[in-house]
């Protein structure tokens, strides 16, 4: 099968920085890959490029295609339309992605409303507050007739996420984007989105490009992995690999930093 | 929202005050004006009384020089200034709003030419453009001196508001309306409208307390609502003259303008604590 996204020879610069350089990779449909660095070393950069989201200043060259569309170079108009249909994203902090003056089953319905509309489905009130709330039963948030009306201050932050990823998936994307969905939460809370990322992407289809910096999540979730260093991909393969027998220096010392900080914990506990 | 109570009593108690203050200073000035539509003590023209009376029982404010009943006047002049406020504010705000947010979306060449020629607008006083759109227009009355007026507030609140849209256009939640397809106007209407509403209105406020002290000062010099008229800037300047004789008829609209100006600041000041839950709850 062809794969669903392919970025080949990607190269992001300003007018006088390269950011990212020479960057291949490709996801597969319904795959989960993931992509590790620590902060700076350009992936939530890559991301926005996917998603056509780069700022006027930063200059793509390569090629990057979802689905068989180009977009590098895409038409913003040809951007907004593929950004509701195939791709979605999920942010690292849940309280800035959503609007703090709008109800949350509000935000959700944007989107949605947009899906039945494009697909012509009835997109009357009701049939949009029926599909919220399938969403919100989808991405188990608990007692969605009080969340509905709720403002996003008002609810907690594992909740937020579960209502970003709600308004991530309204849209049927076949490619989602979590980049740090779990950094901003505690850590029972970020076993619980992990849990839930991997259960809807395996329960609809849909593949997966999950950026963080935290070897043991990305371990939980992807099954190939991208290593990146100051916008230079360092290793690829699969996560077993990867993040068991890693070729490279710098992979290694990943690697052996998270496992002395595990035995850190265990040992202090 | 009610550990915040408990825990800063003092600091709730004083928001009340704020604005129950300028509620009332803002609301007793509105009835009267809105009441004067329907009901004065008398006739604006009617000489019913003596001249440069006292306040008295049949007089509530004294009359003036050609024995004209002064509070029917302040009554009529709370209209006018409300009228002024409100006409100069909407003005100002629908070509304010309009360029801030122009500015704010536009291209970096664009922004930085608008952005300047706000802030050249901003260095003339508003009065001075007041005067100017006046004197362009040939004419004093009470629509020149509104336009006039909404033109000169227009580009503090367009400034404002390029700014306020700025911060808002950073945010994650615009990034995430726009990766799921979410048009512009639908951002602007939905998303940017609504978040910096609370803070806009604020501002809002404070221009309609200087487009009333603006009028007066049109009126005064004799370039706003030509008599019979009875503006407080109006009123201000007939009492001029009589000024050591006859007091009141100079402390009285000084003292409605000034209760005006004050109540709308304190007004402002209580809304902006109560627009903004979310500071307090964090």
């Amino acid at each position: 099968m062809a794969d669903l996204l392919t970025v080949s020879g990607l190269s992001l610069k300003t007018a006088d920085k390269l950011l990212v350089e020479d960057l291949s990779f490709s996801i597969g449909q319904g795959e989960r890959f993931g992509l590790i660095g620590e902060s700076g070393s350009g992936k939530s950069l890559t991301s926005f490029a996917i998603l056509g989201l780069l700022p006027a200043s930063i200059r793509p060259t390569g090629s990057i295609t979802l689905g068989g569309e180009q977009i590098v170079g895409a038409s913003e108009r040809r951007l907004s339309s593929l950004r509701g249909d195939a791709v979605a994203c999920v942010f690292q902090e849940p309280l800035t992605a959503l609007d703090p003056l709008m109800p949350l089953g509000r935000q959700i319905a944007g989107p949605v409303r947009r899906r039945l509309k494009r697909e012509g489905i009835d997109s009357s009130r009701a049939a949009v507050k029926r599909e919220v709330r399938v969403l919100m039963e989808q991405v188990r948030l608990p007692d969605p007739q009080r969340l509905f009306d709720a403002y996003p201050h008002e609810v907690s932050g594992g909740q937020r996420q579960r209502v970003a990823i709600a308004m991530a998936l309204a849209c049927q994307p076949r490619l989602l984007i979590a980049d740090e969905p779990t950094t901003a939460l505690d850590v029972t809370t970020q076993a619980e989105i992990v849990q839930l990322i991997n259960a809807l992407v395996a329960d609809l289809g849909i593949s997966l490009l999950f950026i963080s910096h935290d070897l043991a999540v990305v371990g939980q979730v992807a099954e190939r992995v991208m290593v990146m260093r100051n916008g230079r991909p360092v290793e690829i393969g699969t996560a077993q690999q990867v993040l068991t027998k890693p070729h490279d220096d710098y992979t290694r010392n990943l690697v052996a930093a998270a496992r002395r900080f595990d035995a850190a914990l265990e040992g202090g506990a | 929202m009610s550990t915040a109570s408990t825990a800063f009593p003092r600091r709730s108690k004083r928001i009340n005050i704020t604005f129950w203050l300028g509620l009332v200073l803002v609301g007793g000035i509105s009835l009267a004006g809105i009441l004067s539509l329907f009901w004065t003590p008398y006739a604006l023209s009617d000489m019913a009384g003596g001249r440069l009376e006292a306040p008295n029982a049949s007089h509530w404010a004294g009359t003036d020089r050609l024995g004209r009943d002064m509070f029917t006047q302040l009554m009529i002049g709370a209209r006018i200034a409300l009228i002024v406020g409100c006409g100069a504010v909407g003005i100002g705000a629908a070509i304010g709003v309009t360029t801030g947010l122009l500015a704010a979306f536009a291209t970096r060449f664009l922004d930085d030419a608008l952005a300047a020629f706000m802030d050249i607008l901003i260095a003339f006083p508003t009065l001075l453009v007041a005067m100017l759109v006046v004197a362009a227009r040939e004419e004093s009355s009470l629509g020149t001196a509104i336009l006039a007026l909404g033109i000169g507030v227009s580009p503090i609140i367009a400034r404002i508001t390029r700014i306020l849209t700025k911060q808002v256009l950073g945010q994650d939640y615009i990034i995430a309306a726009r990766v799921s397809g979410t048009s512009w106007g639908a951002i602007v209407f939905w998303h940017i409208l609504p978040n910096i509403v609370p803070f806009l209105a604020v501002n809002l406020a404070l221009q309609f307390g200087l487009a009333v002290m603006a009028e007066a000062s049109l009126s005064y010099l004799g370039l706003g609502a030509p008599p019979p008229n009875a503006s407080w800037g109006h009123m201000l300047h007939e009492a001029q003259g009589t000024v050591y004789t006859a007091p009141w008829g100079a402390i009285l609209p000084g003292l409605a303008l000034f209760a005006l100006v004050i109540g709308i600041n304190l007004l402002a000041d209580g809304l902006r604590d109560r627009f903004d839950p979310s500071r307090r709850d964090m």
